[in-house]
């Protein structure tokens, strides 16, 4: 699931027809000034990071000048909410709420179906209304079938219990906002708060969006333009471009696996194995998937190995459908290509398929990195050892 | 007695003429399941050969069940015509549905579990590795060779966690191993595995594997509570996983303090479900199950 930054879920919204304020985002104070010189009046300078709580970390300003925006905008940029570091910040006119509202509409994983999250007391964090008053925050299930057309939109708002006089407003915002989850295969779409402004007028002053990686995959290459890439960790970025399904993590003993449940176990394990070791952890999750042939095993460990942090690599595989032969080739071929760029000890587990020939091609290579061992466990305690020596 | 699938199972294969199908097509046929066909509406009315076997391609599924009595069909289709191939299945009245393509959109797989409702079709996965039911059959990528037939039932989200638990206790074999899948939406769950395991005469004690993302363990704890009396051992992967990261798995992301390990743990533990740390402490502590049930390993 890929989340998006505010200016981004509100560039969607504004394509679907909910009334929102774009603003402009920038990159420098500078920048910040000229836009509030242009948007006039009061502004507000919003930190834009993937992140909640911006208000509270102080990443939220209104600016009654250019001046105070180019002052807020330097303090804003650069800053760091929960560890991202903010590069751009949203210049909007500000537009005192005279009611905030909260609505989502969501991927229900529990019931396997929609729902939709709407609020009359909206603005503060929906969590916080839920626990202090349940009664005022509405849960509709949506069907995946039928969807959410005027009738249901209706519902929905008489549900909610919105003002009468916004009525009308709110049956077509939840409509276009609904619009928003579905065609651009949205598994979150968040708007909080959405506001009543002066002159009874509804607007999404805030937007929250994630979006479904698959379906942007399979049915929406547009969804690219999203990504930011400088802002990515370098090492993800590489292994992007690889073709490689890689998480950087903060640890010593980098890992290859084959499988996404058991790259998973083996974090774990190593993380428990490291406690006997001076306390390393995983480096990171890689899983080559099914057919690691030398390529793509070479492609992961260049990956890792340019990780400063690894110390000692383990691959961890279980030739299911994937032969152990083959995988022991890809190691094999994988030394060759890196050659003198591979430099730090590896721990090879082969187990299932071919188990075998597999490693009788790892003794016979007889490398002076690669240590083989048996067991899942065993490999992971060698690995550790590896790392903290 | 297994669950689900067993040697009188008839297999269709949709998407068989690919290279995902073809290649898994083979293997199934050389495991001994009764593969009957495919089904490919542009390639209607020949045949292909795949593991020795002579296999009639058909232009629909309901074609395929017609002529060929099929119980089964293992989906091999790309992720964008996925939605429409079960969709198919479906209104084919196919019993068994198993969809292995990874990458299906998540509304999509929610627009088909809808259209499930009421239907008398089980669909198994997306994103999934399949079932086996040892020395019987097979109906996905499993490799048949892991394990044997036994007393052990195994659900699992994940396949190769499947595989590395079924090797782990292939001295006892399993009644039946189901791989339900990693994606946030799936449509045969946890749940309803351990009913079907609950129900099944031959299988003694269950396996349930589970990972970060979602509540379908704690769900799973909830029902293991109230319905079943047969001894569960669990394993969960994903404690080291950071908050707010997609771990491989569409599915395994920990949002916020929702879907962690640790909960899922806790919540089968809290339901006297002995959780294992590691695969391997995992497999002990089934074979002391089994050891306590009066069975014998291999």
């Amino acid at each position: 699931m890929s989340d998006l930054m505010e200016y981004q879920a509100k560039e969607l919204f504004a394509k679907h027809g909910v009334t929102t304020t774009l603003g402009k985002v920038v990159e420098t104070a500078d920048e910040a000034r000229a836009a509030a010189e242009e948007l006039g009046g009061v502004t507000v300078i919003k930190a834009q990071v993937k992140a909640g709580g911006r208000g509270k970390a102080g990443g939220v300003k209104l600016a009654k000048t250019a001046d105070e925006a180019f002052e807020y905008a330097s303090n804003i940029l650069g800053m760091e909410i929960k560890g991202l570091t903010v590069n751009r910040v949203l210049v909007t006119p500000a537009t005192p709420p005279v009611e905030e509202y909260y609505f989502s509409f969501l991927l229900d994983r529990s019931n396997r179906s929609y729902l939709c999250i709407a609020s009359v007391e909206g603005g503060v964090e929906i969590e916080e209304v839920a626990k202090t008053n349940p009664d005022a925050v509405k849960k509709i299930a949506i069907d995946a079938l039928t969807g959410v057309d005027e009738a249901k939109a209706t519902a929905i708002v008489d549900e909610a219990a919105f003002p009468a006089e916004l009525r009308d407003q709110a049956i077509k915002m939840v409509q276009d906002l609904w619009k928003v989850f579905v065609e651009e295969d949205a598994t979150l779409v968040e708007v909080n708060p959405l506001a009543r402004l002066e002159g009874d007028k509804l607007e999404a002053l805030d937007g929250k969006v994630s979006l479904d990686d698959n379906a942007s995959e399979v049915r929406h290459p547009e969804h690219e333009q999203f990504e930011i890439r400088e802002e990515a960790d370098p090492l993800e970025a590489k292994a992007k471009d690889l073709g490689l399904n890689y998480v950087k993590l903060d640890g010593q003993v980098g890992i290859i696996g084959n499988g996404a449940g058991l790259v998973m176990s083996t974090l774990d394990v190593v993380a428990y194995a490291g406690e006997n070791h001076g306390g390393v952890k995983p480096a990171n999750f890689l899983d080559i998937g099914g057919g690691a042939n030398a390529q793509v095993m070479a492609n992961g460990l260049d990956v890792i190995l340019n990780d400063e942090q690894v110390k000692s690599v383990f691959v961890n595989v279980f030739g299911g459908i994937t032969a152990c032969d083959e995988v022991a080739n890809g190691i094999k071929g994988a030394l060759e290509l890196l050659g003198d760029k591979a430099t730090k000890p590896l721990v090879v587990r082969l187990d299932g398929n071919n188990v075998e020939q597999g490693r009788a091609i790892l003794n016979e290579l007889n490398h002076p990195l690669v240590t083989q061992v048996d067991t899942m466990d065993g490999a992971a305690d060698k690995a550790a050892e590896l790392a903290n020596a | 007695m297994s669950i689900y699938l067993n040697k009188d199972s008839k297999i269709i294969v949709q998407g068989m003429t690919g290279g995902m199908g073809a290649k898994h097509t083979t293997l199934m046929v050389e495991s001994g399941a009764n593969i009957v066909g495919g089904v490919n509406a542009r390639k209607a009315g020949t045949s292909v050969e795949l593991g020795g076997k002579d296999l009639p391609v058909f232009g629909s599924v309901a074609e395929a069940m017609k002529e060929t009595g099929a119980d089964v069909s293992v989906a091999f289709v790309p992720p964008k015509f996925t939605k429409d191939a079960c969709i198919e299945a479906i209104d084919a009245e196919i019993p068994l549905l198993v969809v292995i393509t990874e990458g299906v959109p998540v509304q999509d797989s929610a627009e088909v579990v809808a259209y499930l409702e009421g239907k008398s079709t089980r669909m198994i996965g997306p994103n999934c590795p399949g079932i086996i039911t040892p020395e019987e059959s097979l109906a996905g990528i499993t490799p048949h060779t892991i394990a044997g037939k036994g007393p052990v039932g195994l659900v699992s989200k994940s396949g190769t966690l499947t595989y590395q638990m079924m090797f782990e206790l292939k001295d006892f074999g399993f009644s039946t191993a189901i791989g339900i899948g990693g994606d946030p939406v799936i449509g045969t769950t946890h749940i309803d595995a351990l009913e079907a395991f609950e129900n099944d005469p031959e299988t003694k004690a269950i396996v349930m594997i589970g990972e970060i993302g979602g509540d379908a363990e704690e769900r799973a704890a909830a029902y293991i509570k109230d319905n079943v009396t047969k001894p569960v051992v669990g394993y969960v992967a994903g404690f080291t996983a950071p908050e707010g990261k997609t771990m491989g798995h569409a599915g395994a992301i920990v949002s916020g303090s929702s879907g962690t390990a640790q909960a899922k743990k806790e919540a089968l533990e809290a339901v006297g479900v002995k959780v294992g740390k590691t695969p391997s402490e995992t497999a002990e502590l089934m074979r002391a199950v089994l050891n306590d049930l009066g069975l014998k390993s291999l």
